[in-house]
């Protein structure tokens, strides 16, 4: 019994993780029906800003471990978001303007994936980045489960930004304009609405949550190296679209839907099998509902 | 005479590269970057096929490439050669001259039939959700096979390239360069033929409304089983001739990367134009290798001219138009569609 909630708890975070990252692909799919691949790296670099901004802090400024929390969170998310938003602006815009094919927008964000993660890597160099301990590790221990503080703040993050979300794109004007775009782009710029700062609004909401995440992810892994983005930035996308690509929603669950599978594969079987069992599933459900858990299928007008 | 024009050009050019070979007049390393210029065209052509023509998003080309390459080794290993995994070989290794096709064939076929778990939910779904799909199948492929501890698993594989060796023996000519050239232009006159037969019709109507084609009397589940096949298949026979190449086969190199760069050739020679693709397979190849010196920063330039090519010419080198189009003097020699 124990075991199953240990285990329960690891999938939390590891969850929140996904979640968080797949928030961000369900955003930008929602308004602009992009697939935005760079997402992945977007997050990778959120947590080498994490990195240079806490080590500055701490190290230059000589701040205690938790104001340069309390600074960190806020800066790195707002750092993140320039990035997807320059991303937005020099790669994504034009093409829109252009009327280019999907696609073609869609391989651009591969290669400015791709482009972000070697940069770092040329810039940087090789070596490791090892992320300074900004919370005292306290471990709990309730009936023989132990929980470390830091699993909790990550698990209630992850719910806070996904109810602060939620509230934005379901209570606020903007949110409203977000789902007025994906719900009909032509109309929405007639009704007075300025389409390109509600685009560039979104890029600032989900890249600001994989700068979250990616500050969560290094506080809970602390060995940070330019390739980290990729696979769990392919996976949450997965995640996201098995939950129902542009539903934050089903954003949210897929993420925590993707690592119970893994989580449970692993404690189940050889971790080996990790992968194969839980994409097997993900396969399966997709068959059964090929739009997604939360999906609407889209009427087609003949 | 004029009719034949193009196929007897690119026959002679075949022999002319098969000949330079054989006098050693370009070294083992041109050689190879040749070899897998052919293997990058078959790749992007094949999967145009699904991506152009048929206007899906597939991105797990990298999967079916990966089951063609262990099946071809497996069945090479299984005739050619005295390996660990089989024992002796079935057949004299001389064999290899005419029997080599039947590994080319056999990894084809049973990558076609890893095309079908991609091809049936093709049925009910298109777009994004459908690239998920063939993700999550290049996904499963690559972890079923480095699950997979008889044939090497995480570790690889090798022992196919005594197959290659034993054809030396026989006759001493350059046999994988013949056989990269027989899979490539064969590969390439397959999907000429099947993009302008009636199943490439209904192919560009899928592409087009599916709807409509369905009103029409086109069987689109059909075209989307057998397009889906083909371009699955002969991603095989690329990867059958991948593994015959490097001697070395590792399930990790036909992951997500190894799918990103067919996309990349697909839209960078301009979706649904068959020339564009081998075009952008052969700049693309030779442009990865003219980089290499660079090191590291050769992964921050390539994405950076893709990038750059796509702002200034958003459809790619061709964007959906043949040679002929672009220069219709061509069609005198050439009937492109």
């Amino acid at each position: 019994m124990e075991f199953v909630f240990q285990n329960i708890l690891n999938a939390l975070q590891w969850g929140s993780f996904y979640a968080l990252i797949a928030l961000g692909y369900t955003l930008v799919y929602g308004v602009l029906l992009l697939i935005n691949f760079a997402h992945g790296d977007i997050f990778m670099v959120g947590a080498y800003i994490a990195y240079f901004v806490a080590t500055l802090l701490l190290g230059t400024m000589g701040l205690g471990p938790t104001a340069t929390l309390v600074l960190a969170v806020p800066l790195t998310m707002i750092l993140t978001s320039c990035v997807g938003v320059t991303l937005e602006r020099v790669a994504y815009r034009p093409l829109r303007r252009k009327g280019a094919h999907r696609l073609y927008v869609v391989i651009t964000a591969l290669m400015c994936g791709l482009m972000l993660e070697n940069g770092n890597l040329a810039l940087l160099g090789a070596s490791r980045k090892y992320f300074p301990e900004l919370m005292e590790k306290t471990v709990y221990t309730f009936a023989g489960l132990s929980v470390t503080n830091l699993k909790v703040v990550v698990i209630i993050t992850a719910f806070v930004a996904f109810a602060v979300l939620h509230f934005i794109v379901t209570r606020t004007k903007i949110g409203m304009a977000m789902r007025g775009i994906s719900w009909d782009k032509f109309a929405i710029p007639l009704m007075g609405i300025p389409v390109d700062s509600i685009i560039v609004f979104t890029f600032v909401l989900g890249s600001g949550m994989a700068g979250l995440a990616g500050l969560l992810f290094a506080m809970a892994y602390p060995v940070l190296e330019p390739y980290m983005g990729a696979l769990i930035g392919w996976k949450a996308f997965i995640a996201a679209v098995v939950g129902g690509i542009g539903d934050i929603r089903g954003a949210f669950l897929g993420g925590f839907l993707l690592a119970f599978l893994e989580i449970g594969v692993a404690a189940v079987f050889p971790s080996t099998l990790r992968d194969l069992i839980a994409f097997t599933v993900l396969l399966l459900i997709m068959w059964r509902k090929p739009t997604g858990i939360f999906g609407v299928a889209k009427h087609q007008k003949i | 005479m004029q009719r034949y024009a193009l196929n007897a050009s690119l026959l002679v050019l075949a022999l002319i590269i098969i000949g330079l070979s054989q006098a050693g007049a370009i070294d083992l390393y041109v050689q190879s970057v040749i070899m897998f210029m052919a293997i990058n065209v078959i790749m992007s052509s094949s999967l145009n096929l699904v991506n152009g023509n048929m206007g899906e998003f597939s991105c797990g080309h990298g999967g079916f490439m990966c089951v063609g390459a262990y099946v071809g080794s497996l069945i090479s290993m299984l005739l050619f050669t005295n390996s660990k995994l089989f024992g002796a070989a079935l057949l004299p290794p001389a064999t290899a001259i005419f029997l080599f096709p039947v590994v080319l064939l056999g990894a084809g076929i049973v990558a076609a039939l890893a095309g079908i778990i991609v091809a049936v939910p093709s049925f009910k779904t298109r777009g994004d959700y459908l690239a998920i799909i063939t993700l999550a199948v290049n996904y499963i492929v690559i972890s079923a096979i480095q699950n997979l501890d008889v044939i090497g698993g995480p570790r690889g594989l090798t022992g196919m390239r005594p197959a290659i060796s034993a054809m030396g023996d026989v006759i001493n000519l350059p046999w994988m360069m013949i056989w990269v050239l027989i899979g490539c232009f064969g590969s390439v006159f397959l999907i000429r033929r099947y993009i302008s037969s009636t199943y490439g019709k209904g192919v560009n109507a899928v592409c087009q409304d599916e709807i409509a084609a369905e009103i029409m009397s086109v069987d689109t589940n059909r075209i989307k089983l057998v397009t889906f096949m083909v371009s699955s298949g002969l991603a095989g026979v690329a990867g059958a001739l991948y593994a015959h190449v490097v001697g070395y086969l590792n399930p990790g190199s036909f992951d997500i990367l190894k799918s990103t760069e067919a996309m990349v050739m697909v839209y960078l020679g301009g979706m649904g134009s068959l020339s564009g693709s081998v075009i952008s397979a052969v700049v693309f190849t030779l442009l990865l290798e003219a980089l290499r010196p660079l090191q590291i920063y050769k992964w921050v330039i390539v994405p950076l001219i893709l990038i750059l090519l796509m702002q200034f010419r958003p459809e790619g080198i061709m964007g959906n138009k043949e040679l002929s189009d672009l220069f219709p003097r061509l069609r005198k020699y050439f009937t492109f569609k």
